[in-house]
């Protein structure tokens, strides 16, 4: 296949970069912002706070000169009612109705309330909103996020920031399985080989900060991820042959001697 | 009157309309977003939009994260 047919179709809009970046944990708007040119990306979440008159320079400043769109989040928000305030106060700073729902069960872990989140959830969709839910990996949760008009769901590979990888391929195939909108592995990767497990196991993108963001070397890792989301996604076009218990000969099986 | 800006609470004239308010903190509009009493006020409202005794206002901005 022409590989510049193999679009992401996110919220109506096309991305050839499967790999979303998120912003956080950098240690300067500089290693970032080579980061994120290494990455590719074209879809960058932020974050929502108060405005602090101290600092100096703007994350959005950096998007900009990149030309990549902006995904705010919701993070930090524990209830439906925060997190519909703070896609609002994003929908009006940054003028996009995207916005990535985020609703935290508690901060030691950083787990998505699955209540808290539909509830956001259906009422971010009748205002307008694009919405990709970050979720559990949950399948029934993510069927019931579609059906309540979500554009994507993002399940977790595991906890935000943990770097633990996968630790449930199995549910995150069932979620790839039934969902008709796109399905984006957010949270838990912590390297290359867990991007491109994400994509082979028929995810459609990946979405990650910390793993680059906190690597010894950002801009080599955000190089190493975006090779690694390609390799995935390539796999998982071309097909991997089945498992078996026993060797299967690559060379004939003829005699070499007669 | 007493109004409390990002957590902070202080004295502001009667009848400071968020558009003043904002200016205490950033010259900027852009990539800026009011809340007061947790309803967003628009960009287009922020100078017809008077601020009352014990309103809270919150100006928010992007910032790294996610």
């Amino acid at each position: 296949m022409n590989e510049a047919d193999d679009v992401l179709v996110l919220g109506g809009e096309k991305f050839t970069s499967r790999l979303i970046m998120g912003t956080g944990g950098a240690p300067s708007l500089d290693v970032l912002d080579r980061a994120l040119e290494a990455s590719g990306t074209e879809l960058t979440t932020v974050a929502m706070r108060r405005l602090d008159p101290a600092v100096q320079g703007s994350v959005l400043d950096v998007l900009r000169r990149r030309n990549i769109r902006v995904l705010p989040n919701t993070a930090g928000c524990f209830t439906a009612g925060e997190a519909v305030l703070t896609a609002r106060l994003a929908r009006e700073a940054l003028e996009t109705n995207w916005v990535k729902l985020e609703v935290i069960a508690d901060e030691r872990t950083l787990l998505p309330d699955p209540i808290e989140t539909f509830d956001a959830a259906e009422r971010l969709v009748a205002d307008g909103f694009v919405v990709l839910p970050y979720i559990g990996d949950d399948p029934a949760l993510a069927r019931r996020l579609e059906q309540a008009g979500c554009a994507a769901v993002m399940p977790l590979g595991a906890p935000i920031g943990s770097g633990l990888g996968i630790r449930n391929p199995h549910s995150i195939e069932l979620i790839v399985e039934a969902a008709s909108v796109p399905v984006i592995l957010d949270a838990g990767v912590g390297t290359a080989s867990d991007a491109a497990l994400a994509m082979e196991l028929g995810c459609d993108a990946v979405l990650l900060a910390t793993a680059v963001t906190r690597a010894q070397r950002p801009e080599l890792m955000a190089a190493a991820m975006r090779s690694a989301v390609e390799a995935g996604r390539m796999a998982k076009l071309a097909g991997r042959i089945p498992r078996r218990r026993y060797a299967e000969a690559s060379s004939p099986s003829l005699p070499r001697f007669a | 009157m007493k109004v409390t800006i990002n957590g902070a609470a202080g004295e502001l004239p009667d009848g400071t309309t968020v558009a003043e308010a904002v200016r205490t903190l950033t010259a900027l509009t852009s990539g800026v977003a009011v809340a007061v009493n947790d309803v967003v006020v628009s960009k287009g409202a922020w100078k017809s939009t008077s601020l009352a005794e014990n309103d809270r206002v919150e100006v928010l901005t992007a910032v790294q994260g996610g």
